[in-house]
């Protein structure tokens, strides 16, 4: 591993919530929610995940990149122009604050795949060589995100002043995820926030993965590198192919990160008995072994999960059309005090919180992807 | 015959203030190194004959007996040792090969030594596994890369149907020990254990008594070189099949049961004429490549109607990786890599000793090769060779094994001492032996529990490393090196392992 690389060190914040109806509200509510947990993290790392904010530019993967120094901005480009069509690009709009320093260069990008780069896969695995190509061989270019219509802003601070920062007040998004960090040993590494992200998914994670080691090398066979110097990534990896790729419903990805105890699938009849034994022969080396919580963002919604004894809090509420997820009661509470229903997660479960509707601009791929998501949701 | 030169490997001390003349120790050695002086009564020693293996100071109800190495030693050499000078008398007074007995016991680099593991302090909880849940279950076999729904209705139903698997409680398995080799007691006791813990033992390359058919669901049965005891019927009764090539303690020669052995019960479970030798050759004569082996991979297959995974053994040899690699892509849903330290009943001591690789090395190597070749999804890895505890195994699993072969803890475990001279059938504790007075001495139901109790004990202490770790299920420290940190390592050897060395972080 690199010199950057570093578990990921408890003790942080997560939050997450999603309107289904894809109603947006602006990123204040957000920075709100995480500075009630203000303690969970020590000012070394805050991000936010948003969804819905580039509409007009909804047919465009937006590139959010962090860059150490020009060259590695020259370098990114020229490779950029080898693989797409650069539509748009700029600065991401910040504004000064007292409590962030020493940021990189923050520039996006609204790309379009040349055709020669697909190379006969589809369309997201071309996006997913370009951004692992990047983080790993481009010195000092790091991939904040790159999915659709969506957009990852974070960075070495508290999360609020990060959020200003970024001035998230002023975009509008459906779902929104944040994070706080409390790493015991920083390089001060911006890209080493959460949330980490791939495609359209994030993670933003409270936790320690005590089986990253296999896990990295099980998703090396199928062509990720872990780049990020961190055990968060792989959530994002596993979820990308086990929903992606294996086009598995997402409760059943679930499962696999967190499975189902042997004594509990031995108390299933027995159709399902054989679904969960054979998911844990089959995907042995993806169960996600180790305290943690997570929030995972999409395009078309949000799952929180916990380890399989929860070893890290989390807490869920509904309010009308909106599900919130967040590591304390506090967070939710300070956005929707009066929420309709509050519970608390049982040990292994996902709360998926999804989209009613498909967004106009799904693409054919993701479209039969939801139809996944709706199998399970009818079921 | 001139006198020999090759000196008393033990003493006897017998304390006559102690010993009250019962002759107990005259009665329990094989050797004859204990005799009774009618004409003085007492018992006088005969130490030339003494192997070391405790068994009359175990016995001795007066505790007179003390059996100690022989302190006379040679003029110091480091190159002409005392047991370089005795191998060379051995062998000039018999003109034949040395032979010997369990594994290799040079002072080899132990890598499991020198490999130390993870547990968490502060960011990260250690599970308790007598309070929390703590998974030991494993499946051997081969796995499909990814598995398939189809929607039905409102739900999903799974239609990726897994080849047939050996479903293990804790990863520890008992390895080939030929009935012949060992004592139908033994055998008994090896097969109960197996079944009370749930998981399996290994017929080794000597058929299988009929009085073992109802352990068939524990069995895993061996198709050797000299095909000794393989029918349909033994095919049938056993839940794995495993294909013997070679084995740690003896790569690339064959094996030997000398006619002594051969009594009428072995004669009948191994399908041989009562008192003829059983030679197993040293390849399969009709294994001269690796495309034959696949002929016989799913010749077994079809006998058995593709219900049994399938499993080669081979000997941990320098390109054991690319073996292994092929065998999987011959059809093998299992490969089993016996490790240069691993023990046999007998073995030319060159051999045992000289050739082959260390078994940790050799996992590290096979599991990185089928990744890189992305097909360690298509094989299951037992590794065996010396493991010596709990410990060993944690360290083996985490760097890539699915499971472990142990034998010579599981002789221990049932009473042997490790003289090393299985090869003679006089083995006093009445495991390595077919002598009907010698074998009845093994009582298989406390050997069971002696078995039983090992692999208890183990299971524990690999649920409390786990724990430690903050891990609740052995797939998750499976290929798992970040656990793992070298001391005392070239960097060279810590590459090969794929771990870092003690005092890197993550």
């Amino acid at each position: 591993m690199g010199q950057f690389y570093e578990k990921d060190i408890s003790g942080c914040g997560i939050v997450g919530f999603v309107n289904e109806n894809g109603k947006v509200v602006p990123g204040d509510r957000i920075i709100t929610a995480m500075t009630t947990m203000h303690e969970r993290g020590n000012g070394l790392g805050g991000g936010f995940a948003a969804y819905g904010i580039y509409p007009e530019r909804a047919d465009c993967y937006a590139f959010h990149m962090l860059y150490d120094h020009p060259e590695s901005k020259t370098k990114t480009e020229a490779y950029f122009e080898t693989k797409c069509i650069i539509e748009m690009d700029e600065p991401i709009p910040t504004r000064q604050n007292a409590f962030v320093s020493n940021p990189p260069i923050l520039w996006r990008y609204f790309l379009k795949l040349k055709p020669e780069s697909i190379q006969g896969g589809d369309e997201e695995d071309a996006i997913v060589r370009i951004v692992m190509e990047i983080n790993a061989r481009i010195e000092g270019a790091f991939v904040a995100s790159g999915g659709k219509n969506m957009g990852v802003f974070k960075g070495v601070g508290f999360p609020e002043d990060i959020g200003e920062y970024y001035r998230l007040d002023e975009y509008e998004a459906y779902t929104w995820t944040g994070h706080g960090r409390f790493p015991t040993n920083s390089q001060g590494w911006w890209g080493g926030a959460h949330p980490f992200s791939l495609l359209d998914w994030t993670v933003v994670h409270n936790g320690e993965i005590s089986s990253y080691g296999i896990n990295k090398r099980y998703l090396e066979h199928f062509g990720y590198q872990c780049t990020c110097y961190t055990d968060t990534e792989v959530l994002a990896y596993l979820f990308d192919l086990l929903i992606r790729k294996h086009q598995l419903p997402i409760e059943i990805a679930a499962k696999i990160v967190c499975a189902h105890f042997w004594d509990e699938i031995e108390r299933m009849d027995e159709q399902q008995r054989e679904i969960y034994r054979t998911l844990r022969a089959v995907y042995a080396s993806a169960l996600v072994n180790g305290p943690f919580a997570v929030v995972i963002g999409h395009t078309h919604g949000i799952v929180g999960l916990s380890d399989r004894m929860k070893l890290r809090p989390l807490i869920a509420a509904r309010d009308g059309e909106t599900l919130y997820i967040a590591s304390e009661d506090s967070a939710i509470r300070e956005i929707c005090p009066q929420p309709e229903k509050v519970w608390m997660p049982r040990a292994g479960e996902p709360v998926i919180g999804l989209l009613k509707s498909p967004q106009q601009q799904e693409t054919a791929a993701s479209l039969q992807r939801m139809a996944l998501f709706q199998l399970q949701n009818s079921k | 015959m001139s006198l020999s030169l090759y000196p008393s490997e033990f003493r006897i001390e017998r304390d006559p203030e102690r010993c009250i003349v019962c002759q107990v120790c005259v009665r329990q050695c094989a050797n004859d190194c204990h005799v009774y002086d009618e004409d003085d009564d007492c018992i006088v020693s005969n130490e030339r004959n003494c192997v070391g293996c405790h068994r009359c100071a175990t016995l001795c109800p007066t505790n007179a007996i003390t059996i100690t190495q022989n302190p006379s030693d040679f003029k110091t050499n480091a190159n002409w040792t005392a047991r370089v000078i005795k191998d060379i008398y051995k062998q000039a007074e018999s003109g034949g090969v040395l032979l010997t007995g369990m594994g290799c016991d040079r002072q080899l680099p132990s890598y499991f030594d020198r490999m130390l593991l993870n547990a968490s302090q502060v960011t990260n909880p250690s599970i308790d596994p007598l309070r929390e849940p703590m998974e030991l279950r494993t499946h051997l076999g081969s796995k499909p890369e990814r598995v398939d729904f189809k929607r039905t209705g409102e739900g999903f139903d799974l239609t990726t149907e897994l080849s047939p698997q050996l479903v293990i409680d804790t990863p520890i398995l008992f390895s080939a020990m030929s009935y012949g080799s060992i004592s139908y007691n033994a055998c008994l006791a090896l097969a109960t254990a197996a079944q009370t813990v749930g998981t399996f033992y290994n017929t080794g390359e000597g058929g299988l008594h009929k009085d073992f058919y109802p352990y068939g669901e524990n069995t895993i049965a061996q198709v050797a070189s000299g095909r000794f005891g393989v029918h349909a019927e033994y095919l049938d009764v056993a839940a794995a099949i495993e294909i013997k090539i070679g084995q740690g303690a003896k790569p690339g020669i064959g094996g030997h049961l000398p006619g002594e052995k051969v009594s009428e019960e072995i004669s009948q479970t191994r399908m041989i004429p009562v008192g003829t030798d059983a030679i197993s050759p040293a390849p399969h004569h009709d294994i001269y490549s690796i495309e034959d082996l696949r002929q016989l991979i799913f010749a077994l297959k079809e006998a058995t109607g593709y219900r049994k995974p399938v499993s080669v053994k081979i000997a941990a040899v320098h390109n054991v990786a690319p073996i292994a690699s092929g065998i999987i892509r011959a059809g093998a849903d299992i490969v089993a890599i016996d490790g240069l330290r691993g023990g046999t009943g007998a073995a030319p001591t060159m051999i045992r000793d000289h050739v082959g690789i260390p078994i940790e090395l050799a996992i590290a190597a096979v599991d990185r090769r089928l990744r890189e070749e992305g097909i360690r999804h298509r094989a299951s890895i037992i590794a065996g060779g010396g493991f010596r505890n709990s410990a060993d195994i944690v360290k083996a699993i985490a760097l890539g094994a699915d499971a472990v072969y142990i034998a010579t803890a599981a002789l221990v475990a049932m009473g042997c001492h490790l003289c090393q001279k299985c090869y003679t059938g006089k083995c006093n504790w009445g495991i390595a032996t077919q002598d009907p007075y010698l074998t009845k001495r093994l009582n298989p139901n406390i050997a069971q529990r002696r078995l039983v109790n090992l692999l208890h004990g183990w299971s524990l202490e690999i649920k409390e490393m786990l724990g430690g770790m903050g891990i609740n299920a052995i797939e998750s420290l499976r290929g798992n090196r970040e656990h793992l940190r070298g001391v005392g390592m070239t960097q060279n050897e810590l590459d090969i392992l794929g771990i870092k060395s003690a005092g890197e972080a993550w």
